[in-house]
């Protein structure tokens, strides 16, 4: 089996993970080494990875390095100004390029490794329990693999004043970071976190699982930039669990790496809220898979879920979002969206909206688009004296930039802009 | 300034215009009327590049070139301007940043640097002002969910900040009220000058009565049928398409 190499370098890897003593974890790993052992990567077999092909996972052993220290250009760049730093390298907490200076009062911040030895119990009680191994084969793997992380814990009535800033930086070539964040929102606090994936060195692969617990009307709103190196492997996953009148929104922008899987995924209890953005631009061979799921567990819950993508050249793209409404979730509220820009003829989306209403009582909604750009809107740029490539260059940076401008964090907003306008030279805004 | 001769075009293998000639001067205003479907909009859209119209016959000079052999982006640098009868939402697009991008294309054609971003805001508000738009308009996106009034003016706020040279209005005047009708011919009015010329299209006497043509002509089924002075859209209004029609 392709994924041996993998299962032959754990025992020596598993010496060395964080809390070894913890019988408790132990088990945990070894039931998701089981489940990876048993299944392997997921494969275009598996209904939810259709489109999605990890063989590069398996002909690649991508293994977890050494600690690195060192500072990275990549760090300054992409660092968000006023909130709080906290830097994990190939997958590890690193004290020393952090910024804890910055940290809002009302907020713990531990890494995974140091959370397991200072309070085991607490993190007992929240490791896989938004999501579970049986998810699909990569959290299994991570539920084996993770190295470090984050534990985070916002005090109940505590409303941070700044930000969180999470950036994941890879320096090393055929790493592995597999890290685990929990983070959970007491009661009637509010959180803003920003996660960062960038990497200095082309090819790596990025495991990371982040498990968020909100709990009884608090609010965490969560952005995620995925700007990976061009011939990274990225999965990242983020489970939500809504406690009632919670609020939990989470943007996701998908810039980088080659292969990119992304899972966002909230259960909603009584009368909470979820709100998703995306955007995901993909160009040359990039492959960007987005994954939602929207569990309507109980009554009153409202969600709100809008991805675009740009696609060029012989991109490919996922969509699939799926919002099951259940059957004691009467008076849900739920719309959902996704616009496909397609610059290219080579460019393909394959894009699974998906409703499964198990409650009679509701509002629900969806809709799909897939187009380019229309020829009427670039003849009215070019008779403004606009030349063409301008023209489809302000029509798709307008197009993607209607998600940047629902980011409220303005030193984040300008880093996406930057990002944006990189991708589309000529304009100026 | 303009030259039209025995103008051909088609879509597809539908012939539209049939043999239009046209001459304007500089400075001279000239009205084009005549019933739906006649190929008033054609023609405009021929004049300004867009695709999807093939000229079989004839030619366009326009200050002694070939216009036609322009991309439509060079008709607009060297002045041509439409001022379009559906105009355009741009989601996204914010109206300044269209003024600005435009009017810095213009002067790069014509070798001059960027316009000055304070210089730009005054020029702009002067403009808005002269149409009497609010101010709020230049941060909107271009033309989305405007009302078909504030879409016209919102054409001819362009046509002010752009200064052509030969300003193409394709009933400007329709879906205005009397009101904005007024203001809109206004703008117009104030744009009127020695070395622009004018081609306004329009379904109605009425837009005449506030913006004066040197010259009138009659579009029916694909030419000119007829050419005279103001008195000859009167004579329009009063017995109607039915009268040239049947001329042709
Ligand atoms: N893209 C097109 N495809 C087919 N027919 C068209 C197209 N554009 C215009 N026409 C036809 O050409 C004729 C002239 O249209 P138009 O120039 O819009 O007329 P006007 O502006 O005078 O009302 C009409 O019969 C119209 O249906
Ligand atoms: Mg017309």
């Amino acid at each position: 089996m392709s994924n041996d190499a993998y299962l032959a370098a754990y025992p020596a890897l598993a010496e060395r993970l964080p809390g070894q003593d913890l019988a408790w974890l132990q088990q945990f790993r070894q039931s998701g080494l089981q489940a990876f052992a048993a299944h392997g990567f997921p494969t275009l077999r598996d209904e939810e990875w259709r489109y999605t092909n990890l063989a590069a996972l398996s002909k690649t052993q991508f293994a977890p390095t050494a600690l690195q220290t060192a500072a990275d250009d990549l760090l300054a760049e992409y660092r968000v100004a006023d909130a709080a730093l906290l830097v994990l390298v190939n997958g590890h907490f690193v004290p020393a390029l952090s910024d804890l200076a910055d940290l809002p009062a009302g907020v713990t911040v531990l890494s995974l490794a140091q959370a397991l030895q200072q309070q085991a119990a607490k993190v007992a009680d929240y490791l896989g329990k938004a999501v579970a191994e049986t998810e699909h084969s990569l959290v299994a793997f991570n539920n084996a693999w993770f190295a470090d992380g984050l534990w985070l814990e916002v005090a109940a009535k505590q409303v941070l004043s700044k930000p969180l800033q999470i950036l994941h930086l890879v320096t090393e070539s055929t790493a592995l970071a597999a890290t685990r964040q929990l983070v959970v929102v007491n009661q009637q606090a509010e959180a803003e976190i920003i996660e960062t994936f960038v990497g200095n060195v082309d090819s790596y692969f990025t495991a990371c699982v982040n498990e968020c617990f909100v709990e009884q009307n608090a609010g965490l709103t969560w952005y995620k930039l995925q700007a990976e190196a061009s011939k990274a492997q990225h999965f990242g996953g983020t489970y939500a669990k809504q406690a009632r009148d919670s609020r939990f929104s989470h943007h996701n922008f998908a810039f980088g790496s080659l292969l990119a899987r992304s899972d966002v995924h909230s259960d909603l209890d009584i009368a909470s809220e979820c709100s998703l953005n995306g955007l995901y631009l993909a160009a040359q061979r990039q492959h960007i898979d987005n994954h939602t799921r929207i569990n309507h567990l109980k009554p009153h819950g409202i969600s709100r879920e809008f991805y675009k993508g740009v696609l060029d050249q012989k991109a490919r793209a996922v969509f699939q979002g799926r919002v099951v409404v259940a059957e004691d979730a009467q008076k849900t509220d739920s719309e959902m969206n996704n616009r496909n820009l397609l610059l290219s003829s080579d460019a393909e989306i394959d894009t699974k909206p998906q409703l499964e209403i198990y409650a009679d009582d509701v509002k629900c909604s969806h809709g799909v688009t897939v187009g380019q750009l229309e020829e009427k809107s670039l003849f009215y740029l070019q008779s403004r004296g606009i030349d063409e490539e301008a023209a489809r260059h302000v029509l798709t940076f307008a197009f993607a930039n209607e998600m940047v401008d629902k980011v409220e964090n303005s030193s984040l907003k300008a880093l996406l802009l930057k990002q944006l306008l990189a991708r589309f030279s000529g304009i100026e805004f | 300034m303009l030259s039209i001769k025995n103008l051909h075009a088609s879509v597809g293998d539908k012939p539209i215009l049939k043999g239009l000639t046209l001459d304007i001067a500089p400075g001279e205003v000239h009205a084009i009327m005549g019933p739906n479907g006649a190929g008033k909009s054609t023609l405009s859209h021929v004049l300004s590049g867009k695709s999807g119209y093939t000229v079989t016959e004839g030619s366009v000079t326009y200050n002694g070139k070939d216009l036609l052999e322009m991309a439509p982006e060079i008709r607009a640098r060297e002045g041509v301007f439409l001022a379009f009868q559906y105009p355009v939402e741009i989601p996204g697009v914010s109206n300044i940043y269209l003024l600005k991008a435009a009017l810095n294309a213009m002067r790069k054609h014509k070798g001059l640097p960027e316009v000055d971003a304070m210089d730009f805001l005054t020029l702009v508000k002067d403009k808005v002002k002269l149409l009497q738009m609010d101010e709020k308009f230049l941060y909107r996106a271009v033309n989305e969910g405007f009302s078909g009034g504030e879409k016209k003016r919102n054409e001819i706020l362009q046509a002010a900040v752009l200064e052509p040279n030969l300003c193409i209005l394709d009933e400007t005047d329709s879906g205005l009220d009397i009101d904005a009708l007024r203001i809109v011919s206004e703008g117009v009015n104030s744009l009127r000058a020695a070395n622009r010329s004018f081609l306004m299209i329009t379904h109605y006497q009425r837009l005449l009565d506030y913006i004066k043509p040197d010259v009138v002509h009659v579009l029916a089924d694909g030419r000119i049928v007829k050419s005279g002075g103001p008195e000859l859209a009167l004579e329009l209004e009063e017995k109607g398409y039915s009268w040239v029609e049947g001329q042709v």
